[in-house]
């Protein structure tokens, strides 16, 4: 872990389009991929089944190669809080993820990675979607301070507007994503919260 | 903003601060660890040489990987063994309560906590296991965590976390005869959506919720975590009490009373205002099966499975995926939709009032011919509290397996795993595509009785016609 904190303003990239609702984490990394005692080779567990039966799954297609943002849709990552699905999605390559809506404990567990979980209108991504899937190159830019994605489109330059929780965003901003530092900067202040606790104390 | 509900009290008094980003830092009372998620987080402690802050507010236990057929050591999967081995080495190395295997209280996280008198109301209750949200049925916070938030309770026993809203699900009325407290959430699920309960702690009341027993209770708060909300609750009462009192962690004695006082006292006041509001009504519930491949996708027994066009323009392309994988017709009834294996067990119903109503079912019957039936008790103490009860005699008779505790077949992470496009009635929660092992085995989700109704006839059956035709 590093100690300096890592800002994340702006991400940059292709992105990939997921079309599809309630994506869960079962889906993105299966059981065999908890079965590891570390996180190290989750890359390789990233939708394996998916990818396996179906050939022209997006993540099999050589034109997303080296992606950095995923397009999804509703409630994606939804079920089983294992981290190993946003560990293997960062470990994959990938800096963002762009989607209509995020299962809580899949996007908090993006959030302490320091992964944008963002979200935009139902017009928003269906428009990404089309974008992604008609011009793989497409490059574009997410910027958690202005809160827009911008990409070129037809000619001209498209600016759309994003979303994430603001203590996320902030947290994000100004590197303290990892909320660890943070946590242990109240010492002194949780053990009096925990002295109050009845349960602490036996009822006594 | 919700005011006077037990998510709100339970909050201030856990409270530790606001951090800069604005999220609160709230004291965890209780966290429970399994093989699985916590490793790596152990791993991370070790390697920066960090010891755990609260010890004693740790317990640990494995599920998961456990082998039903014979729990010895070494296991045969070199993985799982390994799992177990760091797990171990880590509640040793930092003087965390372990229930082992040899311990007599192994089982799943989720129904030892309660069993054991661990979770009480009152409390904020972190896991890494989505499920957590179970524990809420005392009147807790309880939730779901990453492994990198388990580094953080074990280093701080604190958490980063924003307040959700609170909404109240009033089910009222008489549930009758054959459908449970799985079939309520299952209709909840339903209605609301998987999705539905994002941003929303959910407080379940209502006369149907009073009158339900604690495993009942358990049932319908595991559950929230699948209707997208990270907590769901009922507020303690004298149902709670009664269960807590005497178990092994509860307090005792004069110190009960004194708890039973700080318990009423978090329970949300009839004053409390909520963020949302939805009613149910509990006598119009039938037992509800799943068809697809999330828990939202349902139907009560006697329905038809959902012709696409009948459906939401934005469940539409789900709905088209899940038959596919399901392998399912729009506009057929559910009933009759033949298994291949039916699996009773689970944090979501392996307690021992699951047990029993399989054990009903499967009285003086016999498992269809071709069906293979897996009865997995959620924890060495249901084990032996079926033993004592003579369940096992039963399910052996009518051709079932009875198994070790553990997870089993609710998720492929032990030798217990569907097999090529095997389809399952299940009384777990998930009926994702791949979940019980088979990127092309299929799962239906239903109660224990139900589960147990499609072992003995081989296919989808209504529980409460079987009930009144004994064979
Ligand atoms: S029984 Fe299933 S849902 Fe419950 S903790 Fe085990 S694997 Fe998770």
């Amino acid at each position: 872990m590093t100690t300096e904190p890592q800002r994340i303003i702006e991400i940059m990239g292709r992105a990939v389009p997921l079309r599809e609702d309630n994506v869960d984490t079962d889906r993105i990394t299966p059981a065999v991929a908890l079965m590891e005692p570390t996180f190290d080779n989750m890359a390789a567990y990233l939708f394996r089944d998916a990818r396996k039966s179906d050939p022209r799954h997006p993540l099999n297609d050589p034109k997303y190669q080296g992606a950095t943002l995923l397009v999804v849709g509703k409630n994606f990552g939804s079920g089983s809080s294992r981290e190993s699905a946003p560990q293997a999605i960062t470990r994959a390559g990938f800096r963002a993820l762009i989607g209509e809506s995020f299962a809580e404990i899949f996007a908090g567990n993006c959030n302490v990675l320091g992964i944008p979980a963002v979200v935009a209108s139902h017009e928003a991504i269906a428009l990404l979607f089309a974008a992604a899937e008609r011009r793989p190159e497409t490059l574009y830019r997410l910027n958690l301070e202005t809160k827009t994605l911008t990409f070129e489109a037809d000619g001209g330059m498209q600016r759309l507007a994003i979303d994430l929780a603001e203590p996320r965003r902030v947290a994000l901003l100004s590197g303290s994503w990892n909320s660890l530092a943070m946590l242990q900067a109240n010492e002194a202040r949780v053990r009096q919260v925990a002295a109050a606790l009845p349960y602490m104390n036996e009822f006594r | 903003m919700s005011h006077g509900t037990l998510y709100d009290k339970v909050w201030e008094r856990h409270k530790v601060a606001t951090l800069p980003t604005g999220q609160d830092q709230i004291f965890i009372g209780l966290h429970l660890i399994h093989e699985v998620t916590s490793p790596a987080a152990f791993g991370m402690l070790r390697e920066e040489g960090r010891h755990v802050a609260f010890p004693q507010r740790t317990f640990a236990t494995t599920d998961h990987i456990i082998p039903t057929t014979s729990a010895r050591r070494p296991f045969a999967d070199p993985q799982a063994e390994g799992l177990l081995a760091v797990l171990e080495e880590s509640v040793a190395a930092n003087g965390i309560e372990f229930f082992g295997l040899d311990s007599g209280s192994q089982g799943i996280v989720h129904v030892i906590g309660p069993e054991l008198g661990l979770s009480q109301p009152g409390m904020t209750i972190a896991c890494g296991d989505s499920h957590t949200s179970t524990h809420g049925a005392f009147g807790a916070i309880a939730m779901g965590i990453g492994t990198t938030q388990i580094r953080h309770v074990l280093e701080t026993q604190t958490l980063a976390l924003d307040r959700l809203k609170v909404r109240r699900l009033d089910v009222n009325g008489e549930l009758r005869p054959g459908v449970t407290a799985k079939d309520v959430i299952l209709a909840i699920i339903n209605r609301l959506g998987v999705g539905g309960g994002k941003g929303y702690a959910y407080e379940y009341g209502g006369s149907a919720v009073e009158r339900m027993d604690m495993e009942a209770r358990l049932t319908l708060c595991n559950m929230s975590i699948e209707g997208g909300a990270l907590n769901g609750y009922v507020n303690p009462d004298e149902v709670t009490f009664a269960y807590l009192r005497g178990r092994r962690y509860a307090p005792r004695g004069a110190a009960f009373e004194r708890a039973v006082a700080y318990w009423r006292s978090v329970a949300s006041d009839s004053t409390a205002t909520y963020d949302d509001r939805v009613r149910f009504d509990a006598a119009i519930l039938e037992p509800m099966v799943t068809w697809g491949i999330n828990p939202g996708q349902s139907v009560g027994v006697t329905q038809r499975l959902p012709e696409i066009a009948a459906l939401a323009e934005e469940e539409r392309r789900g709905a088209e995926a899940a038959y596919r994988h399901m392998k399912l017709r729009p506009g057929d009834p559910i009933l009759g939709t033949p298994i291949d294996v039916a699996f009773i067990g689970s944090c979501t119903n392996g307690r021992i009032t699951d047990l029993r109503a399989a054990a009903a079912v499967f009285k003086g019957r016999k498992v269809a011919a071709g069906v293979t039936v897996l009865v997995v008790p959620g924890s060495q103490a249901v084990n032996r509290q079926a033993e004592e009860e003579g369940l096992p005699e039963v399910f052996r008779a009518a051709g079932a397996e009875w198994r070790g505790p553990g997870c089993s077949m609710c998720l492929g992470m032990n030798p217990d795993k569907l097999v090529g496009e095997q389809i399952c009635a299940s009384s777990s929660n998930r009926n994702f595509i791949g979940r019980q092992g088979s990127p092309r085995g299929r799962t239906l989700l239903m109660s224990p009785a139900m589960a147990a109704a499609a072992a003995v006839t081989g296919k989808i059956t209504d529980v409460r016609t079987l009930e009144r035709e004994p064979s």
